[in-house]
């Protein structure tokens, strides 16, 4: 069982936020030894047999991502992904602010591992005070030596850039989110070519989520079967867990995956406000489907392949409790009045689906709506599905679906006739 | 050629290249797939989602490699369980399509209805109505109602003017970014562009003035909704009321190929009237693009003030007479002076006017001129275009060298097909005095002072054979700057060279040597007479090339020709209005135009000819491919095409011209000239299939540019692809000399010629009486910006309003061609301050 962060490392260690301690507990020696003793490819083997896989949502192994680069198309970029703007997610936030030199070596490495010798770190609009502060310490890496030309007397040399955005949900899937460093309007490209072929400025580009690249140092530094020791066998490692919603201790639980439900929400998070029972779980933020918390929902590990078995997907471990003071009908109408928001309105589907169905969903919870609504209502969310041009219009549609099928007398309490 | 890839869609086994999308693969078979947002020529976005197609792809055994197949042998394929879509999917061999079934229909039938959410379908005010592609589209897979709660519709601002040509609909936006894309990546002028995001989604213009772009008007013709109109054809009229002529545009030697859309209007007396100039494809010219001086540059033909009765002068004054009395006054007084007849033309004119105004002057023993400022005709004749080129197919490899002209003032569609030959690989040359929009392209941007372009080109022919030119003081200096040292190895490797030259900083007779230096860079490097290779001259009219080859030459001293005359025919040009002081005061003047211009003003006969509205004829483009225009209305009363004016003067003077119609006189052309001798109306109006498809029922595919079914042209064999010897020997070099300001005059696209001005829609767009000079000369010359000065070349003056201008060289003023300053060749000017503002 684990004691000791491996994330969330300035909970064990307080403030790891400054460079010196940060290298007093060893900091950036790893990057010293990466640079100094490892070819890169041995880099990617390691972090390849240590399964890591991407925290950002989509969970795709980060080994074989970077193993992906196009050796024969030059410069070659890494970008950290940090817009964090799924709702209740909130964990690359803590790490950036409280950990942010483990998160900065982990990118660093990254870079050497994929050959790159400029970094971006992309950070949501909102997180401009973040963004300030990684830039003061950026330039101590600089001043300390870390970063810069000709690192540690190789000829390997490393520069890192943070990129703010404007505010867009939609700059959080990568590649909108190249477009966007590339002063462009926040759409999302056309895939494939994927990014680490064809990615920022055209060349090839890994995009990793900040929780990903911040569990890289210590993988490097204690091997990939320490790392194995964690989770399970296709969920290998450490997953910060944000749990909010009706709970009574939200916040960033660091845990190995594959922990069940019941033991965040109930152990970690103290159970539910006012000991209600709880009724349904949103376990990747606005993008969830709806899960029934009965007794096997909650017993259901977290990883990868077991919540799936609910209909419904881990996403980025954003874990919103919802009780049974909450009317389903009201919680799809926040979600979808969410992406109705967020749709960067490229594709038909989710500009225009997105639009209706929060005009639909509007008469839903206000009551001024009939049964032939949220049949409409299923009409237009399964008429999105499958045609969008990127996940954010097929996300917003799984809490609608799932709401009407597996809590359809909330709606039924709604309408009228 | 890389092997083909084969798939089948509904059925029908299709074969073709590599890397083809799933749209354009089912096109060639003559199968369509619905698209909003994918254009052929444009790469696919996938944004519109219209295009949902079902795919299947053969089933391969990972371990062995091998296609798995069913019981009964065939191969398995595997379906995806989603629709994709068809435009971003490119082929694989073997692959299934699905373009018919119920779930297709339903995803198309799903997407309509999305987009008809938030479309005002207000179709019956709505120019597209009757070419739209999502009308049609709706007819065809929409469903009959709507589901949507109309008072649940997000409104937006239906009048938007991007600029003063180009109006938008925000509420009919249907957000397929199609002219956006246009903007960046076909024209490179990124003035428009989304705004804000989701449902909010619009289209703004970043440019000031608004949507500030030669080729904006081209988007109007791909937006797939009535969301971008024209400020000309707005609420002018339904489509399905219009009937189409096919035309050629006249506004500069590309010979773009044009469809002009006319109907019978209340307004013009029950008359027929041009509402629109469209595009016609021709992927040899202009594809499927024009540019907005040819979409809306056309409205002098339809000018109040145009002629439609002969004139004579009596009493001093002119006064309306018969034609009859006319052609025999004018035959008379041509008979009697002989040798002493002068016939002024310009390449404004047909090839069959050309051809017939020659004969009568010739037949008289009269003397012929061409109204020009550039020399070099009989040379194209001699190694232009050769027949079978096409600038699209010039790519990796191929070399093009630009010379002293500014393409996207003075030829907007070469301009684009230049751009776009980069774009496949060709290594572009841009020699020029100062830098233009065309530099960003090329790899070797040369620089020059005004006056040494001769010398720079035998500079390269001297590098490439030092046989030639040898001991050239003149070119020394050119020769030994690395950059003209690469431009030499870069010629030398060219596989195919295309030359285009022009005639800024030139005179006529220095532009004839600029043609001949080219003409044997071409024969040196040995490019001469092969197809995709030859020298294109930007002339400054439509047809000048084919008044050239139809014998015309510039004379070498116009004012001493004119003064020597004792009858003068001018057709087709304005010397009095370009030259007020050029003294025209012949015995007898004849001028047979559109309008009374100055020219015609002192005339002693005037005659009224009719614009190529409304009449047939031909032009020769710079490519040397000759076209037919053919009527779009009927022509004016009162007024006669020039050619049957010719033949009609012709028959009072008893020699027989062809005066019936413009493809008898093309068969007479055909008789004498050896070039034309292939030429006939009929195979004029030859046609073949071109890619992309475009202009059928399909309008959602390529937009509303025509397709072309009344011709695509002929391209004319030059004398070297015939075999004849190449004759052009070396011209004299001459070192660059002279002191003082020098003023050139340059071609800007809208000018104030004739033929510009009365088109109200572009006032705001023509060039006024400027002199463009930069900021450290203008100190120099202790001029400032907005100053008014008196701008003196020798004899003649004007005045203009001073502008600065970085690109301007130091020593240079340049001034804009046809607004009236009396400056059509270089010329050492000084300058006088009338006015400080
Ligand atoms: C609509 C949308 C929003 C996303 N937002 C984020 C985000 O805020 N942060 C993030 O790390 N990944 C986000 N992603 C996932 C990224 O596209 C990408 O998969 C991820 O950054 C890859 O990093 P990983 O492999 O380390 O997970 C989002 C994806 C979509 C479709
Ligand atoms: S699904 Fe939504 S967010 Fe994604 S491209 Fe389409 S409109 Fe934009
Ligand atoms: S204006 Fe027309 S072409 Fe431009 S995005 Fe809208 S619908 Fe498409
Ligand atoms: S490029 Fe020339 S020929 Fe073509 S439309 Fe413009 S003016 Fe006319
Ligand atoms: S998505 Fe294929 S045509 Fe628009």
């Amino acid at each position: 069982m684990k004691t000791e962060h491996v994330l969330l490392r300035h909970r064990d260690h307080p403030e790891i936020n400054e460079l010196e301690n940060y290298r007093k507990i060893g900091g950036f020696e790893v990057f010293r030894k990466v640079v100094t003793t490892m070819q890169p490819n041995e880099v990617i083997e390691v972090v390849k047999s240590s399964g890591l896989r991407g925290r950002g949502g989509a969970g795709f192994p980060t080994g074989l991502k970077w193993a992906f680069v196009d050796q024969k198309n030059w410069p070659h970029y890494v970008v950290a992904n940090a817009d964090e703007s799924e709702p209740g997610t909130f964990k690359d936030r803590e790490i950036l602010e409280g950990n942010p030199f483990q998160f900065l070596e982990g990118v660093a490495i990254a870079s050497y591992a994929v050959g790159a010798r400029a970094a971006y770190v992309y950070l949501r609009g909102e997180f401009w005070q973040i963004a300030h502060q990684l830039d003061r310490r950026i330039q101590q890496l600089y001043h300390a030596g870390l970063l810069g030309e000709r690192l540690f007397g190789t000829d390997y040399s490393l520069h890192i850039f943070t990129h703010l955005g404007a505010g867009a949900y939609i700059c959080g899937e990568e590649t909108a989110m190249l477009e966007s460093i590339e002063g462009k309007l926040g759409q999302p490209r056309l895939r494939p070519p994927f990014p680490p072929s064809f990615g920022l400025f055209g060349k090839p580009t890994v995009v990793n989520n900040v929780e990903t690249l911040t569990n890289v140092p210590l993988i490097i530094e204690r091997g990939a079967e320490w790392y194995r020791s964690f989770g399970t066998e296709k969920s290998p490692g450490v997953k910060i867990f944000c749990l909010s919603g009706r709970v009574k201790r939200p916040g960033n639980y660091e845990l190995p995956l594959g922990t069940p439900f019941r033991k965040l929400i109930y152990e970690y998070g103290g159970g539910i406000l006012e000991d209600h029972p709880i009724k349904a779980i949103m376990a990747a933020g606005a993008s969830s489907s709806l899960i029934v918390a009965n007794d096997p929902a909650l017993d259901t590990p977290m990883d990868y392949e077991s919540v799936p078995s609910l209909g419904a997907q881990l996403g980025s471990a954003s874990v919103i409790v919802v009780d049974d003071t909450v009317s389903i009908d009201w919680l799809i109408n926040k979600t979808v009045h969410f992406f109705r928001h967020e749709s960067c309105g490229k594709c038909t589907p989710c500009r225009e689906g997105t639009f209706w169905m929060m005009h639909l969903t509007d008469r839903i919870t206000a009551g001024k709506a009939s049964w032939q609504d949220v049949e409409l209502l299923k009409d237009v969310a399964s008429q999105m599905r499958g045609k969008c041009f990127c996940a954010l219009g097929e996300f917003s549609i799984e809490a609608v679906l799932s709401g009407i099928e597996r809590f359809r007398g909330d709606f039924e309490a709604r309408v009228k006739g | 050629m890389a092997k083909l890839v084969t798939l089948t869609i509904d059925g029908i086994t299709v074969q073709v290249p590599p890397g083809t999308n799933v749209v354009d693969a089912a096109k060639k078979a003559g199968i369509d797939i619905p698209v909003f947002c994918y254009h052929p020529k444009m790469e696919p976005v996938g944004m519109c989602r219209m295009c949902l197609v079902e795919i299947g792809r053969p089933v391969v055994d990972r371990a062995t490699g091998e296609l798995v197949r069913a019981d009964d042998g065939s191969v398995k394929i595997q379906f995806s369980p989603k629709l994709e879509t068809a435009c971003t999917t490119p082929v694989s061999e073997g692959m299934v399509v699905i373009n018919t079934s119920q779930k297709v229909k339903d995803g198309r039938e799903d997407i309509l209805e999305f987009l008809l959410t938030s479309h005002p379908l207000d179709c019956p005010v709505c120019d597209k109505g009757g070419e739209c592609p999502l009308q049609n589209l709706t007819m065809e897979f929409g469903s009959g109602q709507s589901r949507y709660i109309y008072d649940e519709k997000m409104h937006s601002a239906k009048h938007v003017p991007l600029g003063d040509l180009i109006y938008l609909d925000r509420e009919r936006c249907i957000q397929c970014a199609r002219c956006v894309r246009f903007q960046d990546q076909i024209v490179d002028d990124p003035v428009i562009g989304f705004y804000n995001r989701g449902r909010a989604l619009e289209i703004v213009t970043y440019s000031e003035p608004g949507f500030d772009s030669i080729f904006s008007g081209n988007t109007t013709d791909i937006c797939p909704v009535g969301a971008l109109t024209t400020a000309d054809f707005r609420f002018g009229a339904r489509p399905w009321e219009l009937n189409a002529a096919a035309s050629i545009c006249t506004q500069c030697p590309v010979g773009c190929n044009l469809t002009i859309n006319v109907r019978r209007e209340a307004i013009s007396q029950g008359r027929m009237a041009i509402k629109r100039i469209m595009p016609r494809q021709n992927e040899w010219v202009n594809e499927i693009w024009i540019c907005d001086k040819g979409r809306f540059g056309y409205h002098y033909v339809e000018s109040e003030e145009r002629l439609d009765q002969p004139l004579v002068r009596k009493d001093g004054k002119l006064t309306p007479v018969s034609w009859d009395e006319a052609i025999n006054l004018v035959s008379m007084r041509f008979k009697q002076a002989g040798s002493n007849l002068l016939t002024l033309v310009s390449g404004r004119l047909s090839n069959e006017d050309l051809y017939n105004i020659r004969k009568l002057t010739d037949s008289l023993n009269g003397k012929s001129a061409l109204y020009t400022q550039m020399g070099g005709g009989d040379v194209v004749a001699q190694v232009g275009m050769s027949t079978g080129s096409n600038l699209a197919n010039l790519g990796k490899g191929d070399v093009i060298l630009v010379i002293a002209t500014d393409l996207h003032q003075e030829a907007p569609i070469w301009w684009l097909r230049v751009k776009q030959a980069t774009e496949r690989g060709a290594q572009l040359i841009v020699a020029n005095a100062r830098s233009t929009r065309l530099d960003r392209y090329a790899k070797y941007p040369i620089r020059y002072a005004y006056g040494e372009q001769n010398n720079l080109i035998a500079a390269l022919v001297q590098l490439i054979d030092p046989q030639k030119f040898v001991d050239a003081k003149a070119i020394k200096h050119l020769s030994e700057q690395s950059i003209i040292k690469d431009t030499a190895e870069a010629l030398k490797a060219a596989q195919n060279l295309v030359i285009f030259f022009g005639n800024e900083g030139s005179g006529v007779a220095d532009s004839q040597v600029l043609a001949q230096t080219c003409a044997i860079l071409l024969a040196t490097t040995n490019h001469a007479g092969k197809p995709n290779n030859g020298l294109i001259p930007v002339w400054q009219r439509a047809n000048d090339q084919g008044a050239w080859d139809m014998g015309w030459r510039p004379p070498t001293d116009l004012s001493t020709s004119i003064k020597e005359a004792n009858a003068l025919y001018i057709v087709a040009c304005d010397p009095a209005g370009d030259d007020p002081r050029l003294s025209l005061t012949p015995d007898f003047l004849v001028v047979q135009d559109l309008y009374l211009t100055p020219t015609a003003k002192l005339a002693d006969v005037v005659l009224p000819a009719l614009p190529f509205t409304e009449r047939e004829g031909s032009l020769t483009s710079g490519e040397r491919r000759v076209q037919r225009y053919y009527p779009a209305i009927p022509g004016r009363t009162g007024a006669l095409a020039d050619f049957a004016i010719a033949a009609q003067i012709a028959k009072a003077c008893g020699i027989t011209l062809e005066e019936r119609s413009a493809a008898k006189v093309m068969d007479a052309i055909a008789r004498e000239n050896a070039d034309y001798a292939a030429i006939s109306y009929t195979e004029l109006a030859n046609v073949e299939e071109q890619w992309p498809i475009i202009g059928r029922a399909d309008l959602y595919y390529g937009g509303t540019s025509y397709e072309n079914k009344q011709g695509l042209g002929m391209q004319l064999q030059n004398a070297v692809q015939k075999g004849e010897p190449f004759q052009i020997s070396l011209p004299e070099l001459v070192e660059q000399s002279g002191e003082g300001l020098l003023a050139v005059p340059i071609t800007r696209l809208y000018d104030r010629g004739n033929t510009l001005i009365p088109s109200q829609l572009l006032r705001t767009h023509l060039v006024s009486t400027v002199m463009w000079i930069n900021a450290k000369e203008a100190k120099q010359q202790g001029v400032e910006e907005h100053d008014v000065v008196q701008i003196e070349c020798g004899e003649t003056s004007a005045l203009v309003t001073v502008e600065l201008e970085d690109a301007v060289p130091d020593g240079v003023v340049l001034v804009p061609r046809s607004v009236g300053i009396p400056i059509s060749e270089p010329c050492r000017v000084r300058l006088h301050i009338t006015e400080r503002v």
